[in-house]
C-alpha cells in the first residue's frame, strides 16, 4: 500500500519544485498506479492548484498541462481534428471512462511506461516536454532517459507542433481494456514517415524513414519494423510482436495514404 | 487534516489522513453503495461523480475532494431508482455488487452522450466489470433506459 503523512497543494511551481527536492516527498499525478506501490512518503505534492489542467491551442502548437486527463485528450476536438483522431484512438481502450477521468498526461509521460499508449502516440508527432528545472526538450530525448527515483524535476506540460502531418494509430490487445500487446503510431511528415512502436514491451521509441524505403506501405513496414527490438512476456513473444508491428505499420501507412487521396480528391 | 466538500448535496467537513482514499471516506460517511472491488483501478465498482464526472473513488485521494461536489448513488434519488428498475427488469443486476458503480456510470453517460450508439454505450461502460450477467442483460437494460422517453412519447401518440 502507498502511505504518506502529509498532503500539500503548492500555490506555485517553485514551491512544488522545492518540495520535491526531498526524496521523502513525491509529486503525484492521477495516482492510478502509484497507489498500488508499496512505498511510504512524507508528503504528497499535488499540482492540482496550478492551473495545469488545460489544453491551450494557437496557430503553432498545442500546450497540454501535466494535469490534463486522458479523457480530455480523447474528447478534445482540436487535437483530434489536427491529428486525424489519433488521440481518441490511443486513449479509448484504456481501462474505462472513469479511469481516464483520473489518469493524467503528466503521469503517463513522466512514468515512461512500456505499455503506454500515450507515449507511443506522442512519439510519432513533433512533441516537446517542458520540465520546470530542465527546460524544454524533445520528447524523444526525454523518453530515452532512464526512469529513476533520483529524478527530482517536474514535468509542467507537453507541446505538440502543428506541422500538418497526417497520423494514424492502432494497437493489438488480447482483451478490451487490457494493456496493448503492441502499439503503433505512424505519421507522414514533410521529410518522410515517423513510425513509433510501443508496448514491445519496452517503452515507445520512434524512427524516421525517408527516401525509397517510404515509397510503398509494404516496404516502409518491413524497413521500419526491423529497426525496433522486441521482447517477450506473458502477452506475447518477441517474434509475434515483430510480426504484428510490421502488419500494423503497413495498415497505418495505407490508412494515411487513403486519407491524403481523399483530401486531394475533395480539393 | 480537515477538508470541506459537498457529499450528495450536503456540506461535510471530515477529518482525514493525508493518504486516505475517497472510497474509504465516503463509506465512512455512510455511503455504503460505493463498493470496494478490485482496488487496481479496473472494475468500476467504486464509481462516484466528482463535479458530475465519473471517477474511481479507489484511486482518488480524499484530500482532492476539497471544495468539490461528490455524488454517490445515495444522492441520485429517483434517477437511480428509475435506472435500477430497468436493470432489474432485464435481469441485469444478478448478485448486485457491481450495480451501484454501473448505475453511476450509466447516469453519467446519459448526461454526457446524446443518443449513444450501441458501440458508444459499450465503450463508455467498458470500465464497469460484471462477473454474473455476461453484459447482455445490462446492455438491454441500458438501451431501454436511454430510449424510455422516446418510447413513452411514441406510446402517447398512438
Amino acid at each position: 500500500m502507498f502511505h504518506a503523512r502529509e498532503y500539500v497543494r503548492p500555490s506555485s511551481l517553485e514551491e512544488a519544485y522545492q518540495l520535491c527536492q526531498k526524496r521523502r516527498n513525491l509529486v503525484v499525478g492521477g495516482m492510478m498506479w502509484l497507489k498500488m506501490e508499496n512505498i511510504t512518503k512524507q508528503t504528497i505534492v499535488d499540482l492540482g492548484a496550478l492551473g495545469l489542467d488545460q489544453i491551450e491551442e494557437d496557430e503553432e502548437e498545442f500546450r497540454i498541462g501535466c494535469m490534463v486527463t486522458l479523457r480530455m485528450l480523447e474528447t478534445h476536438s482540436g487535437l483530434n481534428r489536427e491529428f486525424d483522431g489519433i488521440f481518441r484512438e490511443c486513449t479509448r481502450h484504456i481501462v474505462g471512462v472513469q479511469f481516464r477521468n483520473g489518469a493524467t498526461v503528466g503521469g503517463s509521460v513522466y512514468g515512461r511506461f512500456g505499455f503506454s499508449d500515450i507515449l507511443t502516440c506522442l512519439m510519432a508527432l513533433d512533441t516537446y516536454v517542458e520540465l520546470y528545472h530542465g527546460g524544454v526538450m524533445p520528447l524523444a530525448e526525454f523518453a530515452e532517459k532512464p526512469v529513476s527515483g533520483k529524478e527530482r524535476d517536474i514535468l509542467v506540460r507537453i507541446m505538440i507542433k502543428k506541422d500538418g502531418r497526417r497520423a494514424a494509430y492502432q494497437t493489438v490487445r488480447k482483451s478490451k481494456t487490457d494493456f496493448p500487446l503492441i502499439a503503433c503510431c505512424v505519421a507522414r511528415t514533410g521529410e518522410g514517415w515517423q513510425v513509433s512502436v510501443g508496448a514491445r514491451p519496452k517503452k515507445a521509441s520512434a524512427v524516421l524513414v525517408k527516401g525509397e524505403a517510404g515509397k510503398d506501405p509494404e516496404l516502409l513496414a518491413g524497413h521500419a519494423a526491423a529497426q525496433f527490438t522486441y521482447g517477450s512476456n506473458l502477452r506475447g513473444s518477441a517474434d509475434y510482436r515483430a510480426y504484428l508491428a510490421e502488419v500494423l505499420i503497413r495498415r497505418l501507412a495505407e490508412q494515411i495514404k487513403k486519407t491524403e487521396e481523399k483530401q486531394e480528391a475533395d480539393r | 487534516m480537515k477538508i470541506q466538500f459537498q457529499l450528495n448535496g450536503r456540506t461535510v467537513c471530515p477529518e482525514i489522513e493525508a493518504d486516505m482514499l475517497l472510497l474509504d471516506l465516503v463509506r465512512k460517511l455512510g455511503c455504503l453503495s460505493v463498493k470496494r472491488g478490485c482496488e487496481t483501478s479496473n472494475c468500476g465498482l467504486c464509481t462516484v461523480l466528482m463535479d458530475g464526472t465519473p471517477v474511481l473513488s479507489c484511486s482518488v485521494l480524499a484530500a482532492r475532494a476539497e471544495g468539490r461536489k461528490i455524488t454517490t448513488l445515495e444522492g441520485m434519488g429517483e434517477e437511480a431508482e428509475e435506472a435500477g428498475r430497468f436493470l432489474a427488469q432485464e435481469g441485469g443486476e444478478q448478485c448486485g455488487y457491481c450495480s451501484p458503480g454501473f448505475l453511476m456510470n450509466v447516469l453519467a453517460m446519459e448526461k454526457e452522450l446524446d443518443h449513444p450508439s450501441e458501440e458508444e454505450i459499450k465503450e463508455y461502460l467498458a470500465g464497469n466489470l460484471c462477473r454474473c450477467s455476461g453484459y447482455m442483460s445490462q446492455l438491454r437494460a441500458v438501451k431501454k433506459y436511454l430510449n424510455r422517453k422516446e418510447e413513452t412519447a411514441d406510446a402517447g401518440s398512438r
